[in-house]
């Protein structure tokens, strides 16, 4: 009962200092928007001139991915709001009050992975630039794979912070693991006409089936089909897009919780 | 009267570093305990391991009747905390600090809103309560800190170094307020320092060195060990005056460049004796009360202020001492 009430409140000032800073709610909007308008028609147009597959509307295939990136990136803030926790010395106040160490990560991961989840959400007014028009029930379905996949992502983020103590390291180590992640993903292109080593490492990334999952909410199973993840021969179905997520997300929080109990 | 804290034995090593050496000690309840020692001493080790954020390599020790090793949440209930350093979240309001603290440490709704009231208009904070902590002086920070540290009514409030890097007017401020706090709520306060004249508020004070426990007295008691006041003179030549006063009252002085140094029971009175028909070209004369700095400085024949360059350079002072002065020295 008591670790429920530290989760709850770890959980909500986490939202509360988010919902604090505007600052970083306008921010939101110019790194997805400078991707899907400006990188988006830039690569869209060029594809025309080459392969000219008139089918192959290259803006609506990345519009999921970016909203992946939105989540991928501020999922990891989770683990630089931790590094400036102990930095700040607020951490040693949640450390010595009467509630677990694995409260306060669950907390912590729980906070990130809303905010992510808002901030991911706050992507769906670029949806008249996108051209797509998901369902109703496409969007819960995005909202809920969006969560699920920002838990795990925020897991990650606190596994990593519970290692690295200072700013400076975490803001080196951040991005070698962020951009590999995002990159070795079906975010910015399809991945069923890559090399078949760069197939294999895609397969092997669990961001992957993240990205996927949100591709297949937002525009659908039928047009989404085509660009989907294949294993053993068998196109992923949503629902075990989310699966992988899931079992991942189970493996990197324990591993996680395990580190913060350890560490701190 | 009740023992609030209880310490057998208590280790902590790092490696090969031994931070708290085998101490043992008690503190009764309602009792402003200082630790004293020189940075590194073991001081925040020891609040550390007493405030379960650290566990000891050996040896027990209790709070409140709890366990701090077994009943790590029961311990963490009956004490309050101020770090060394800075713990607020800074980018939250005093209120929302307080608010979240309550929250933790499960106080009632009601009782939490009549209660921050209360202990924010007493560090005089309640005007500010809706401003970020961040727009807060360093001295403010420190008092809402204290405030949220007695805020779940924690029988014990340990105090790491509470008045460091603030002004002499904000440490008297600060001092103010534990002193009515123990007279309004019986609270027991652990206080550690290397501030001398702020460790004279403890009841009982222990004092530390290289992780051991040397002295444990009331402060009054550890200053009479020091043998009276403290006599200091400029004189024109100082080794003379030295041979004067042993000649004459069979004192051994001591000597650092112009200044003579001697201990004497009842120092003002003793004074005029002296002047009297003294030879060796006295220039000035001063006697003053023995303080915790002198009683340190005769324990450990180290000064307690110096901080820094580690045991080297200490020895190093020491050594250059011995030659020049012979003996210690007071100041």
């Amino acid at each position: 009962m008591n670790n429920l009430r530290g989760i709850y409140i770890i959980w909500y000032r986490d939202v509360l200092r988010f919902w604090r800073d505007k600052a970083r709610l306008v921010t939101t909007f110019v790194m997805p928007f400078l991707f899907l308008v400006v990188f988006g028609t830039g690569i869209a147009s060029s594809m025309m001139r080459g392969a000219g597959d008139s089918d192959f509307d290259y803006i609506q295939f990345m519009y999921p991915g970016i909203i992946g990136m939105v989540v991928l990136f501020t999922s990891m803030m989770t683990g630089v709001s931790l590094v400036w926790d102990r930095e700040f010395g607020f951490l040693k106040e949640v450390l010595v009050a009467p509630i677990s160490r694995t409260a306060v990560a669950v907390g912590k991961a729980l906070g990130g992975a809303t905010i992510a989840t808002i901030q991911g959400l706050i992507m769906l007014v670029f949806i008249p630039f996108a051209h797509v028009s998901p369902s109703v029930g496409g969007v819960i379905t995005l909202l809920a794979v969006m969560f699920v996949f920002a838990l795990s992502l925020t897991s990650m983020g606190i596994l990593i912070a519970s290692r690295i103590k200072t700013i400076e390291a975490f803001g080196m180590v951040a991005p070698l693991m962020l951009f590999p992640l995002f990159f070795l993903s079906p975010a910015m292109f399809p991945t069923q006409y890559l090399p078949a080593w760069l197939g294999i490492v895609v397969k092997f990334n669990p961001v992957s089936y993240g990205i996927d999952a949100m591709r297949q909410a937002v525009l659908g199973s039928q047009q989404s089909s085509m660009f989907g993840i294949h294993l053993f021969g068998f196109r992923m179905p949503i629902i075990l897009d989310v699966a992988v997520v899931v079992m991942f997300g189970i493996i990197i929080g324990t591993l996680a919780i395990r580190s913060f109990r350890i560490q701190e | 009267m009740k023992k609030i804290i209880e310490v057998e034995h208590l280790v902590k090593k790092f490696d090969d570093l031994v931070a708290v050496d085998d101490i043992s000690f008690e503190v009764e309840e309602g009792e402003i305990f200082g630790f004293l020692g020189p940075n590194g001493a073991g001081k925040t080790t020891t609040i550390n391991i007493l405030c379960t954020l650290m566990k000891p390599t050996s040896g027990r020790a209790t709070l409140n009747g709890f366990d701090v090793i077994r009943q790590q949440n029961q311990v963490r209930r009956s004490l309050g905390l101020v770090f060394q350093d800075p713990s607020l979240d800074i980018r939250l309001t005093a209120l929302q600090n307080l608010k979240f603290h309550a929250f933790v440490y499960n106080i009632p709704g009601t009782v939490a809103k009549r209660r921050i009231e209360e202990i924010l208009s007493m560090v005089e904070l309640w005007d500010r309560r809706k401003d970020e902590v961040r727009n807060y002086s360093g001295g403010m920070r420190r008092r809402l800190e204290i405030a949220r540290g007695l805020l779940h009514y924690p029988k014990v409030l340990f105090l790491d170094e509470p008045t460091l890097g603030l002004d002499p007017q904000t440490r008297n401020h600060i001092w103010e307020y534990m002193l009515e706090l123990r007279k309004r709520e019986n609270i027991t306060v652990f206080l550690t320092t290397h501030y001398m004249d702020e460790a004279t508020v403890a009841d009982r004070i222990a004092i530390i060195d290289y992780g051991k426990i040397i002295a444990l007295d009331t402060p009054d008691a550890l200053k009479s060990m020091v043998g009276g006041d403290i006599v200091t003179l400029k004189t024109e030549n100082a080794e003379a005056a030295v041979v004067e006063i042993y000649d004459k009252y069979n004192i051994e002085a001591q000597y650092d460049g112009d200044d003579v140094f001697f201990e004497i029971q009842k120092g003002e009175e003793f004074i005029p004796t002296l002047v009297n028909n003294f030879k060796s070209g006295l220039q000035s004369i001063s006697v003053r009360r023995p303080t915790l700095d002198d009683v340190f400085m005769k324990l450990t024949g180290r000064e307690i202020r110096e901080e820094t360059g580690g045991f080297a350079v200490m020895k190093k002072q020491w050594a250059m001492r011995q030659t020049r002065g012979g003996g210690g020295r007071f100041r």
